[in-house]
């Protein structure tokens, strides 16, 4: 990419953040993808000045991610779109649709931007493993 | 106090499409506004790593039909940057032109929806009239009135010629004299104003802490338009952002009114400088890397970020839509609000949630 992309650590997320929140940066949004063998790559884009900065979160899938919206409140519509789709817990979201923004119960389709499982029936769904964990590890189907 | 809980969409009259909000009240003053979405996602980005890049464009054009062209223009842009493609430069004023006359009909939409929203029926349908005339240039030109699909990577499809570049700016001169003709009644009518100055205000820097864009946040006095990246032949026009100071629902309308306008001049600067040269340059190859580009839609900026891998496939497609970014701020200015003004609060965001689910 043309744009500078900073490499963080999950842990040092909220504090980057609000740093470039103090230097007068735009929230723009997050672009979340698989990443290899069990991770996903959450990047996150700030403008200040028609130039983007990106940040970039390598973190497991099955541990959750410091959500940013104590800093950009803005942040909790699209953390709350890549929990349904992506299945990646973000902690501390300041609205928390639960994975329900746009997944019915009763059609749970686990990670769908993912390799995904499908949960066909109550035993099924009983079965089915919590956002937080391994989901890829399930395979695909 | 009682409180009561009001749904408001998924179908609501002043809604075109399926938004709910759930609406704590008390006294029919809000308390609380929760958006809820999901009603007509379709998957559109995950659709897009299964079908060929080049086949990508029809799907990123059914997005959104309104903003379709420039979906599909951010889209070509994005690869092209990835392929190192350098587009000739009469296809870049030709899809300055389009992207143009869809903003014009999809302001004029709006602005039709918002007089229909508080009960002006003849300013919607004069509204409308003026659209149509945009829809046949579209038509005239592209061969279709919304989803025009000019776009291709490398360039556009189709071309204008001398009587047809001659034929729409006497179109558009026609239709300037009738925006111009309800101008008066818009921007000054006794109604207009009751229900639209003051209501739904947003300060300057709430907009840029809720990271709202276009219309709706340059109606908050902020300077921001991606065209001022100068893509495409943006670049090569005199360009100026319209940016208005109040905040509040009448401002919003006066900076999409007065970009209809600006559209028309951006139109007729960039049909008096077009390049002579080829439209389309031929692609070889895949695409890899990663990359953002970003555009201004009618209701603000789009986000695209791709990455590739050199296979027929994308690895992934991301795309940000400016209603996406407009929702949040909804439950920011909701409370405290009289519950009738909440129809034309929500419509003066412009949301499309075609666009916001994907």
């Amino acid at each position: 990419m043309r744009d500078e992309v900073i490499s963080v650590s999950p842990d040092n997320l909220v504090g980057s953040v609000a740093i470039l929140k103090v230097e007068g940066y735009r929230f723009v949004t997050l672009s979340c993808m698989q990443g290899a063998e069990n991770t996903l790559v959450v990047l996150y884009h700030f403008d200040k000045n028609l130039v983007l900065k990106h940040l970039r979160v390598n973190t497991p899938a099955d541990c959750a991610l410091p959500s940013i919206t104590p800093v950009y409140f803005a942040a909790f519509l699209v953390e709350n779109e890549i929990q349904d789709l992506f299945g990646l817990h973000f902690s501390g979201l300041a609205v928390d649709y639960e994975r329900t923004l746009y997944l019915e119960e009763e059609d749970v389709r686990v990670t769908p931007f993912c390799e995904y499982t499908v949960a066909k029936t109550p035993n099924d769904k009983a079965k089915m493993l919590p956002a937080s964990a391994d989901l890829r590890s399930t395979g695909g189907s | 106090m009682l409180k009561t809980v009001i749904p408001f969409g998924p179908q609501h009259p002043v809604l075109p499409e399926p938004l709910h909000l759930k609406l704590l009240v008390e006294e029919d003053v809000i308390t609380e506004a929760i958006p809820a979405l999901g009603f007509v996602h379709r998957g559109l980005e995950m659709l897009a790593n299964i079908r060929d890049f080049h086949q990508v464009i029809q799907v990123v054009e059914r997005v959104c039909g309104i903003c379709s062209m420039i979906h599909a223009m951010c889209y070509c842009q994005s690869i092209e940057a990835l392929m190192e493609i350098e587009v000739p430069p009469r296809a870049k004023f030709l899809r300055t032109i389009w992207s143009e006359l869809h903003r014009m009909h999809s302001h004029l939409l709006w602005l039709g929806l918002f007089a229909d929203s508080f009960g002006f029926e003849s300013l919607f349908m004069q509204l409308w009239k003026i659209r149509e005339k945009v829809l046949d240039l579209n038509e005239a030109t592209t061969g279709n009135r919304i989803i025009v699909s000019v776009n291709v990577i490398g360039g556009v499809r189709r071309d204008l010629n001398p009587e047809q570049i001659s034929w729409m700016l006497a179109e558009l001169a026609a239709v300037e004299l009738e925006i111009n003709r309800l101008g008066s009644t818009l921007l000054t009518d006794y109604t207009v104003k009751k229900r639209t100055a003051g209501k739904g205000v947003i300060t300057k820097d709430k907009a840029f802490e809720f990271g709202l864009v276009g219309p709706t946040l340059r109606a908050s006095g902020v300077c921001q338009d991606m065209r001022m990246l100068g893509y495409a032949a943006f670049d090569q026009l005199d360009f100026e952002p319209v940016v208005e100071t109040e905040g509040d629902c009448y401002a919003r309308s006066k900076v999409r009114f007065r970009e209809v306008l600006q559209s028309i001049d951006l139109i007729r600067q960039a049909l008096s400088r077009i390049a002579q040269s080829e439209i389309r340059t031929k692609v070889k190859g895949r695409p890899e890397g990663e990359t953002v580009c970003r555009v201004e839609q009618p209701r603000g900026e789009l986000l695209y970020y791709i990455k590739a891998n050199g296979t027929k496939n994308l690895e992934r497609l991301r795309i940000r839509t400016p209603t996406f970014a407009n929702i949040p701020a909804l439950l920011v200015i909701l409370p405290g609000m009289w519950l009738s003004d909440v129809p034309v609060v929500v419509l003066s965001i412009d949301p499309c949630i075609s666009c916001t689910e994907r």
